[in-house]
């Protein structure tokens, strides 16, 4: 028997940021579901990334409130209980992928097993003594999702986690990020590929600073009246727009 | 404040410059090159290196340490790295003393080689121990990191960071009592200079070259300490866990 888990993970009411002198989310109300895959899905420039920002604590918020875990977002008592994984992969350059993980482990208060775990969990077995600089793009992310990972966070929150990686790897990320929610863990992945879409248990679709639509995929193209996400999508675009 | 996080990243940062070994031999090297180079320009006048070899030995700390830290930090947010260690339980007090320690350290092993340089086949000689040099040495390490840290909050390149250097070291440097004696400054440089850190730790590692540790020295010492933690509270305020 799975624990018993507070349904709500997340909460956003009345979300307002302002970055760089526009009003990136416009008063924003969302929930995100606990032990479950959510998709932060929207063109880029919606407020994917500003959003996720707020729910670690690190964004400037104008008004409006985030509550994480029962938390006021970026409390002390959140840090060592939310993964993030920044868009751009956020490592040392100059260490190798296990000096990183190591460190990380180590401000978290994991153990040196778990740095091991997670270097397989995102297939670098073999590049674990390699400089992270000499490394490709997409493994440097997955080094940059495994310090997300290593301190086995309640939520992970993970900035285009699978952008420029393989379709072999992608799904097996995904059925890690599923694995993980099977284990009560919640996750909020964004991406600006509605193929991706299809993979995750519930859906946000978010479109300029607002949220558009949120559901299951199903009930979405149930909404929408399409069977490609894209479509549903683009008709709830026009829906909005008439 | 955590113990156990302060140390990951002090051998973090350790780790991060084993892999660079060619700073490593620029930090030690530069130093013993310009300390032999003095000796020789003023091979006619074997005074003038007394007079200032030890002062220098002390002072080539603040500005490599500067330098590394700035740049350093200038990476970390740059990179997104401190964006990352914020949303970490990690206190900023955490991250600060995990560089000092291990800028320190790093000042410390540059200081010894060139005092053995200094104090061997160059013939230095104070009257003061020479331990003390080293002790103020890593002392000015640890003031030029604090600087250097507060300092990387105005940079957004590397361009700009390397620039600081010269504005901030340079003066200090000049006005510090090293190239004219403080006495016979003009008044308000002589004011500046009073408002300047490295005054302080200039004028302490002179005592000790001359072995006249006063009332003065004890002053020295206080105000460069003190000058350091403002820095370095100065620093911790640059880091934000929220940005816009």
């Amino acid at each position: 028997m799975r624990e018993t888990r507070k349904l709500t993970a997340v909460r956003l009411e009345r979300l307002r940021v302002v970055r760089g002198g526009t009003l990136v989310l416009r008063d924003l109300d969302c929930e995100v579901p606990a032990g479950r895959v959510t998709g932060i899905l929207g063109p880029s420039g919606s407020g994917k990334t500003t959003l996720l920002r707020s729910i670690v604590g690190v964004q400037r918020v104008e008004a409006g409130t985030v509550t994480v875990l029962d938390h006021p977002a970026g409390t002390a008592a959140l840090r060592s209980r939310v993964g993030y994984m920044t868009q751009a992969p956020s490592v040392y350059g100059d260490l190798t992928v296990r000096e990183n993980l190591r460190f990380f482990a180590r401000i978290l208060g994991a153990s040196a097993h778990a740095v091991d775990e997670v270097i397989d969990r995102v297939s670098l077995h073999d590049e674990r003594a390699r400089v992270v600089n000499r490394l490709s793009g997409g493994q440097r992310a997955r080094v940059s999702l495994a310090a997300a990972l290593v301190g086995s966070p309640d939520l992970l929150v993970l900035d285009e986690p699978t952008v420029g990686l393989d379709p072999v790897l992608r799904r097996d990320l995904w059925e890690l990020f599923h694995e993980l929610a099977e284990h009560g863990k919640t996750l909020l992945v964004s991406s600006h590929v509605m193929d991706e879409a299809a993979r995750c248990d519930t859906l946000v679709l978010l479109r300029e600073g607002r949220v558009l639509a949120q559901g299951t995929p199903d009930e979405l193209r149930r909404e929408a009246g399409a069977d490609d996400l894209d479509a549903v999508f683009l008709a709830l675009v026009e829906r909005q727009a008439r | 404040m955590s113990r156990r996080a302060a140390a990951a990243v002090a051998a973090r940062v350790l780790a991060q410059l084993r892999r660079d070994p060619r700073t490593l031999t620029l930090v030690v090297g530069v130093p013993c090159l310009l300390e032999t180079l003095l000796k020789e320009l003023f091979s006619g006048q074997p005074h003038v290196f007394q007079h200032v070899g030890a002062p220098l030995l002390g002072l080539f700390p603040f500005v490599t340490m500067f330098l590394v830290t700035s740049i350093t930090m200038l990476r970390e947010r740059v990179s997104g790295t401190l964006e990352r260690l914020m949303t970490l339980p990690l206190g900023k007090l955490d991250l600060l003393a995990g560089y000092g320690i291990a800028f320190a350290l790093l000042a410390a092993v540059q200081a010894a080689v060139v005092s053995v340089l200094a104090f061997g086949a160059l013939g230095l000689e104070t009257n003061g121990p020479r331990v003390v040099v080293v002790a103020l040495a890593v002392g000015n390490a640890v003031l030029g990191s604090a600087l250097g840290l507060f300092f990387s909050a105005f940079a957004q390149t590397e361009f700009q960071a390397v620039q600081f250097m010269p504005a901030v070291v340079f003066p200090q440097v000049l006005l510090c009592g090293l190239f004219v004696v403080r006495g016979s400054m003009a008044t308000w440089l002589r004011w500046l200079s009073d408002a300047l850190p490295l005054t302080y730790a200039y004028d302490a590692l002179a005592h000790t070259a001359s072995g006249t540790f006063d009332g003065r020295f004890a002053v020295d010492v206080a105000v460069a300490v003190g000058a350091a933690l403002l820095a370095l509270g100065l620093g911790a305020a640059t880091l934000r866990r929220r940005t816009a």
